[in-house]
């Protein structure tokens, strides 16, 4: 009856203390394996060495002057996007509508581009159509955000639906004004004008502003706090009197307004058109960005620039390798994949089997050198909280042995 | 011409069927697997090079039976990836299913390119695929053209979604799958191993769900690789919350979205604007359904409680 269950090989503890070197540690590691594994996967399936995928990934991204500006500016488009969505992820919101709802503030830009370019002074198109941008990627969000307020819709699904929503309705407006259009619609008057002959310039500058506004927010405004806690847990928010639907519907607002920005500057700024493939996936890859970011602007800028780099270095290497257009999503799919698994292994510590506690104390030399490593110099605080004894007890041994 | 729609919906649904029936089994398990638009572009690559490779022996059953084999493998790996990032390595379930979408478009966009290049044709294989099961002479009226006129593949979805119904319901494993889904905790507790469960529902699931993209390829399209099998999958996505997680009434929602999709291309008269307004309602119906449900929070029409959180058995 009682079958005699061995202990398993290792079990899992979750990390108390992480210190920030280690995690950085972990990710540029896994970003530079991740680099190897696409080389390594490239060369196998070409016949192209490995020392061709370096070169052209290098060549596609600081080879020359534009290719180095395209790298900062579609770095800065995808850290405007995942800037727009943190505060959303910060409230524990699923909102993985960003691409719907860049699409709608494109699409709301467009309108107004449509039915007053060349016929009004540039001056009011643009103001219209940033106004229109405005609150069309509002609507997109504040619906979901409503329905999750209210009811407590699942707004993980919703949001998606509504991309698709998003993409079936700039279809139908690009057939609608122009029926024999291929699918893009291209603008000539009401455009924002390059600030000083460069078209790059612009979006990193807005970019930047804005990634310090909205730090500034979370961090230090009564607002950030607010929807930080509903995050934690919105049982204590309701507690300590914050009312939870206002700060839903308050953060979706902040979230769509930005988006609605992104759609007006990519289409008025940047592509100078409208297709349903305007946002190119960049709100789903923001989101990703700013999830593994840990919502920490510097770290979003910081993956927002690698992923922009692989994805760039691969799209180069592919054209001189002929490997079709679909070559660089599979890179960022291992990279991204790679930089998932970093999530596990800063918070959670693998203890096996061997380790235990007597051996520890007696002569497990080698196994707490590999512990010790992780947090390196800085001091290990003996957790407060102990609620898991031996995790505490292994901690204080540590503590002794350094 | 209405039978015409009709047998075409039904053939069209069953990506969607088969996309939804094996996301149904994931979600069950507690999993919102947004990777399955990306496994069922792994599936549609593994069925190709799977009916392929037995095209050489001219047996229409062996050619069906590599290309489902290989398609499930080839899924299965997506799900067992997917499945080593939510289940072990305990990592957020939107981030890790939306990678593995990118990834599995990006790959079959890549290796269809490359055979391209190859001039690697399918039009072969699928041939196996689409030839009726029950024979050419089946008659011509209404009933067998629309019903009896299909290729294996189409009854095979709709038994394995009948099957997986009935384990849904019916049997202890199926009750089991719903408690880890809906409280992991719980189940733990009254000695169900939970991530074995969760393993099996991840890799069956996204197996499952790659033959629909395998029989998209190798049926639908009649063996020219297409790239819309991710938007289909977003689809069988919907699919699941359209039909409230029972994978009986995604039969019918199946039916019902593949009339939607191919609708467009068969109405006449109609502008090419008001043909993307029509490809608007299944979304537009599933997001509605979904605001409805929450409406009456009914327990039986909600979403598995525990959907999209990970599972750490030392957490309290």
């Amino acid at each position: 009856m009682f079958k005699t269950k061995r202990e398993p090989l290792f079990h899992l503890v979750k990390r108390i203390d992480v210190s920030k070197k280690y995690a950085w540690a972990v990710r540029i590691g896994a970003f530079l394996l991740s680099i190897l594994v696409c080389a390594a996967i490239s060369s196998l399936l070409t016949d192209k060495s490995i020392g061709f995928f370096f070169k052209y990934l290098f060549n596609g991204t600081f080879g020359t002057k534009r290719t180095i500006w395209n790298l900062f500016h579609e770095t800065a488009i995808l850290l405007l996007v995942s800037i727009a969505v943190t505060p959303c992820f910060k409230m524990k919101f699923w909102n993985i509508g960003g691409e719907g709802q860049i699409l709608m503030g494109a699409l709301g830009c467009s309108v107004a581009l449509v039915f007053m370019g060349g016929k009004s002074s540039d001056g009011a198109t643009i103001v219209v159509s940033l106004i229109l941008a405005f609150v069309f990627g509002i609507a997109w969000a504040v619906i979901p955000a409503f329905f999750k307020a209210r009811w407590n819709t699942n707004e993980t699904l919703l949001t998606l639906m509504m991309n698709y929503i998003a993409v079936c309705l700039v279809n139908y407006f690009i057939k609608s004004v122009a029926s024999s259009s291929t699918g893009t619609l291209t603008f000539k008057d009401g455009l924002v004008e390059p600030i000083g002959g460069n078209q790059f310039i612009l979006f990193i500058i807005v970019s930047v502003v804005l990634t310090v506004l909205m730090w500034v927010y979370l961090k230090y405004s009564k607002h950030g706090y607010e929807l930080t806690v509903v995050g934690e847990s919105e049982n204590t928010s309701r507690y300590v009197g914050i009312n939870n639907k206002l700060v839903i519907i308050r953060t979706l607002i902040l979230c769509g307004a930005l988006c609605g920005l992104i759609g007006f500057l990519l289409v008025s700024g940047v592509n100078h058109s409208l297709g349903d493939a305007t946002v190119e996936g960049r709100g789903f890859t923001g989101l990703l960005i700013s999830w593994l970011a840990h919502f920490n602007p510097l770290a979003m800028g910081l993956t927002s620039f690698l992923f922009v780099f692989i994805d760039n270095g691969a799209s180069q290497v592919s054209n001189y390798a002929r490997l079709g257009a679909s070559y660089p999503k599979v890179m960022t799919g291992i990279f991204f994949l790679f930089i998932i698994a970093t999530e596990f292994f800063i918070n959670y510590k693998i203890v096996f089997k061997k380790m235990k506690l007597k051996e520890i104390s007696s002569n497990g030399d080698k196994d707490i050198d590999k512990e010790v490593k992780e947090p390196q110099e800085n001091d290990i605080d003996i957790p407060k909280d102990d609620n898991n004894a031996q995790e505490g007890i292994t901690e204080m041994i540590i503590k002794e042995k350094i | 011409m209405f039978t015409v729609i009709l047998t075409q919906a039904i053939r069209f649904g069953l990506v969607f069927l088969y996309g939804s029936t094996g996301e149904i089994i994931i979600e069950k398990s507690g999993h919102l697997n947004l990777g399955i638009p990306g496994i069922m572009c792994l599936g549609a690559v593994g069925g190709c090079i799977g009916a392929n490779l037995a095209v050489g022996s001219g047996s229409t059953f062996l050619i069906i039976l590599t290309g489902i084999l290989f398609s499930m493998l080839f899924a299965g790996f997506g799900g067992a990836l997917y499945g080593v990032f939510t289940i072990s390595l305990r990592c957020n379930q939107n981030v890790t299913g939306l990678t593995i979408t990118t990834f599995g478009a990006g790959v079959l966009g890549f290796w269809g390119s490359k055979m391209g290049r190859l001039n690697t044709t399918f039009y072969e294989a699928s041939k196996s695929f689409t030839a009726p099961m029950f024979g050419d002479n089946v008659g011509s009226d209404w009933f067998s053209s629309i019903f009896l006129s299909h290729g294996p593949l189409v009854y095979l979805g709709i038994a394995i979604a009948i099957i997986v119904a009935i384990i849904l319901k019916k049997t202890r494993t199926g009750l089991s799958l719903n408690a880890v889904g809906e409280n992991p905790a719980v189940a733990d507790a009254s000695g169900i191993n939970v991530n074995k469960y969760k393993y099996l529902a991840c890799i069956l699931g996204s197996a499952i769900s790659g033959i629909g993209g395998a029989f998209y390829i190798l049926d639908c399209t009649r063996g020219s690789l297409e790239y819309v099998i991710e938007a289909m999958g977003w689809l069988s996505v919907a699919l699941v919350i359209f039909s409230l997680w029972k994978p009986s009434i995604s039969i019918l929602g199946s039916f019902i979205f593949g009339v939607l999709y191919i609708l467009p291309h068969y109405i006449a008269g109609v502008s090419f604007a008001d043909k993307e307004l029509l490809k608007i309602i299944p979304y537009l119906v599933t997001a509605l359904v979904l605001i409805i449900i929450s409406f009456f929070k009914k327990r039986e029409t909600q979403p598995p409680s525990s959907l999209g959180l990970s599972y750490f058995r030392e957490d309290r």
